[in-house]
């Protein structure tokens, strides 16, 4: 490792070559603002257009000042990060932003964890000169069934951009335009419904200002709150109890799963119900179709394809319909535990209380943006009529206990409610990369080998690389496993699993980097792993906990398949707990 | 979901592949292929780019992004008589900007737009080496040189 020396702020540093100035200052913990620049620690990613300039410093003998985001450092600089003239530049940079930029903080979603508003605070802004007279750009208002675009408020960083493109290769924004128009925007400006967009929400964990947001369904699930007729389900998705603390404060990796069920009484829902109850019936269903291809493809059967995909994230199925629908019957036919939910709650739970399914509402609790759009699909409804009414986000969850003065600290925890809420380990580790397949192989070996498994952890099946490989034995039956998280990596298996050069018996898809604990509607990380590694070690510490770790053990999936589904993929479950999908990609037609 | 319906000729689509496939469909290769595309088609359709975007890879977003970002592409066809006024330092130093938009000011249009009936469109150029005759305009294969603002009106009626 070669390393140079350098001076930042009359302090003297040594760092490896190629480091940046940013970095470097870092280093003697001198923290230059920055605004278009983020770092995916993890991914190895830098975001550095070098656009904002909001980093500049002054390096002695160069006339001009640098952005130290993306100026390496050389041997024998000398830096000056807090000169007058560096301070200016700063200011008049940041004046320029906001004087194209719609003065609307006490209004905007993004008010209180807005990067720019900071920002301002920050460097002391007082005023904008000229503010009065200047023109703010204007930009279509897009509103999609997850996501919110308000490009006035964009800044241009191009954060959105590099998530969409580089991270989750689907390509549906680009910059567009120039001067004064310039924009992110999808192809022909057009809405993001009508784009290659997944509904993945990376974009939106990323941004930095209100310009991006998540459709607020809040209102929604107030107005079925308030209406006496309607008895309102709550199902809340294994990763949320894993960040919502962050919200209030709590140190990333805090569970807050009772103090989360407490606050969801508290607001005033019926029931309050757990996904993971879901994801161990999704187990039950996928792990049954696994061992049934697994068998009949070693059979010979050539209608059984392998590998077979994971389903349960909408964000990847989306990807997988727009850009593979060639392979289209190569992932499970599973539904996502959060639509299994709404199919057991409006069929069997609705007889049990004995209501009609119009009359219940069933309200989902999402680290997801993608959930959304999910619960909105035709193929999810009956007569009109969602299986899952409402998605919303675990940002907007906090938001909602907040303005119902609801002090999530001094809450006691609370259990959920039976039945739809009794779930083992292997539900919850749902939440994070590599969880899926992990309960689907617990399950899986024993209902295969007819023997118990002596050891629940198979830690080989974690960790955070972004594609990982590993080979289980089922008593002699060794299976390739096969993990992907985030859309990029996802494509990469796919396009062998196309090619025909797929090793692999299972792969586990999520579409977001980290898995649903990253997932685009949590708080945001900005980046960091290690928010998301104590995310993933809270999830696993919650599963250790839990008195049943399998999902075939959990005494009310039992009792369901005795009482109403009969057995895994019987005819009933898959007339409720399965779908199919769609070929989205875009036809080229010949005209006549 | 995309809902673009991309609608074109069997021969439209032959000739997009065969412009890919002389540049080996190469994405760093886009703006040339964008180029060819924009000689043989005379602008840059959203369907065309639609079939760059399959043949090349390259998100169709990004061609779009290409296409609004460098002022030379156009995505509306030219007129039946495609009218450049020359911004060349010559031409721009002796007034070519008073005759462009005296030309704006007649046909209603902005720089790389086309007037409804199709009849004419307006672009401006850079330098086309006829300095000694500027400000020059081109209507067509048509050179006109010195062309002062109050000789607009009286060229735009030899297309009538
Ligand atoms: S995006 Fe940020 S700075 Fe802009 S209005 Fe919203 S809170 Fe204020
Ligand atoms: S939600 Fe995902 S796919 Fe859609 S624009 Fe954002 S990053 Fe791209
Ligand atoms: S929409 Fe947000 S993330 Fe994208 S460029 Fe604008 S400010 Fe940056
Ligand atoms: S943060 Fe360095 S240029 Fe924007
Ligand atoms: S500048 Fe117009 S022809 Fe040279």
């Amino acid at each position: 490792m070669e390393t140079i020396k350098l001076t930042i702020d009359n302090k003297e540093v040594e760092v490896e070559k190629g480091t940046t100035i940013l970095n470097a200052a870092k280093k003697l913990g001198i923290d230059i603002p920055t605004l278009c620049y983020l770092h995916l620690d993890d991914l190895n990613i830098e975001n550095k257009p070098g656009g904002c300039r909001i980093c500049v410093a002054e390096i002695q003998g160069r006339r001009n000042l640098a952005p130290t985001c993306s100026t390496k450092c050389e041997d024998g600089m000398v830096v000056k990060t807090h000169t007058t003239r560096v301070l200016n530049a700063r200011r008049t940079v940041m004046e320029f932003i906001l004087s194209d930029h719609p003065k609307e903080c006490l209004v905007c979603a993004k008010s209180g964890n807005c990067e720019l508003q900071d920002m301002a605070h920050r460097l002391g802004i007082r005023e904008i000169p000229g503010a009065e007279y200047a023109a703010v750009s204007t930009y279509k208002f897009d509103t999609s069934p997850s996501i919110k675009r308000n490009l006035d408020k964009c800044i241009m960083c191009r954060r959105c951009e590099m998530m969409c493109n580089e991270v989750q290769t689907v390509g549906a924004l680009s910059a567009v335009n120039r001067g004064f128009m310039a924009a992110v925007a999808p192809a022909f400006e057009q809405n993001l419904e009508h784009s290659t967009c997944t509904y993945c929400g990376q974009c939106v964990a990323v941004c930095p200002t209100g310009a991006l947001t998540e459709v607020d369904n809040t209102p929604d699930v107030l107005r079925a709150l308030a209406d006496p007729s309607k008895t309102v389900v709550v199902q809340t998705a294994p990763a949320v109890r894993a960040a919502l603390g962050e919200a209030f404060g709590l140190e990333p990796g805090t569970l807050v799963t009772g103090k989360m069920v407490a606050a969801l009484k508290a607001l005033g829902f019926d029931y309050v119900f757990d996904t993971d109850f879901a994801a161990d019936l999704t187990i039950m269903e996928e792990g049954t179709e696994l061992l049934d291809r697994i068998t009949r493809h070693l059979k010979g059967d050539k209608t059984a394809r392998l590998p077979i995909l994971t389903s349960c994230c909408p964000g990847w199925v989306n990807f997988f319909e727009e850009y593979f629908p060639d392979l289209k019957d190569v992932p499970s036919t599973a539904k996502s535990p959060q639509q299994m939910f709404g199919a057991i709650a409006k069929t069997y739970f609705a007889d049990k209380i004995k209501i009609d399914r119009k009359d219940m509402v069933v309200v989902s609790i999402m680290p997801c943006l993608a959930k959304k759009y999910e619960c909105q699909r035709e193929e999810f409804s009956v007569d009109g009529n969602r299986d899952v009414d409402f998605s919303l986000s675990t940002r907007e969850l906090a938001a909602f206990i907040k303005q119902a003065n609801i002090d999530l600290h001094s809450l006691e925890d609370m259990d959920f409610d039976a039945p739809l809420g009794e779930s083992t380990g292997a539900g919850v580790i749902f939440g994070t990369t590599g969880g899926v397949i992990e309960a689907a192989c617990r399950t899986a070996y024993e209902i295969y080998t007819g023997k118990k498994l002596d050891r629940l952890d198979f830690t080989e099946l974690r960790g955070f690389e972004g594609v990982r490989a590993a080979t289980i034995d089922f008593d002699g039956l060794k299976l390739n496993i096969g993990i992907a998280h985030g859309l990029g990596n996802a494509r990469k298996l796919l396009n062998d699993v196309r090619s025909g050069n797929s090793q692999f018996h299972a792969i586990e898809v999520m579409a977001c980097p980290g898995g649903c604990i990253g997932g685009g509607g949590q708080p945001l990380h900005l980046g960091n792993s290690e928010i998301l590694k104590a995310r993933a070690a809270a999830i696993y510490n919650e599963d250790r906990k839990k008195p049943l770790r399998k999902s075939h053990e959990n005494p009310f999936i039992i009792k369901l398949y005795e009482e109403f589904l009969e057995k895994p993929n019987s005819e009933k479950a898959h007339h409720l707990l399965h779908t199919r999908y769609f070929d989205k990609k875009k036809k080229i037609i010949v005209k006549q | 979901m995309s809902s673009i319906k991309i609608e074109l000729r069997q021969e439209d689509i032959t000739k997009i592949r065969e412009i890919c496939d002389s540049f080996n469909k190469d994405p760093q290769e886009l703006i040339n292929i964008l180029h060819s595309c924009q000689e043989h088609f005379g602008y840059l359709p959203a369907e065309v780019q639609e079939v760059i975007s399959a043949e090349t890879g390259v998100p169709v977003a990004k061609i779009y992004g290409v296409v609004t970002f460098y002022s030379f592409f156009t995505m509306t066809p030219k007129g039946k008589h495609p009218i450049s006024i020359c911004m060349g330092t010559a031409c721009y130093v002796r007034g070519a900007e008073k005759v462009l938009d005296e030309f704006k000011k007649e046909l209603g249009l902005q720089v790389g737009q086309t007037t409804k009936d199709g009849k004419f469109s307006l672009s401006s150029l850079r330098c086309v080496g006829a300095c000694g005759l500027a400000p020059v305009v081109l209507i067509g294969d048509k050179t006109y040189g010195r062309v002062a603002p109050d000789d607009v009106k009286n060229i735009l009626k030899e297309y009538e």
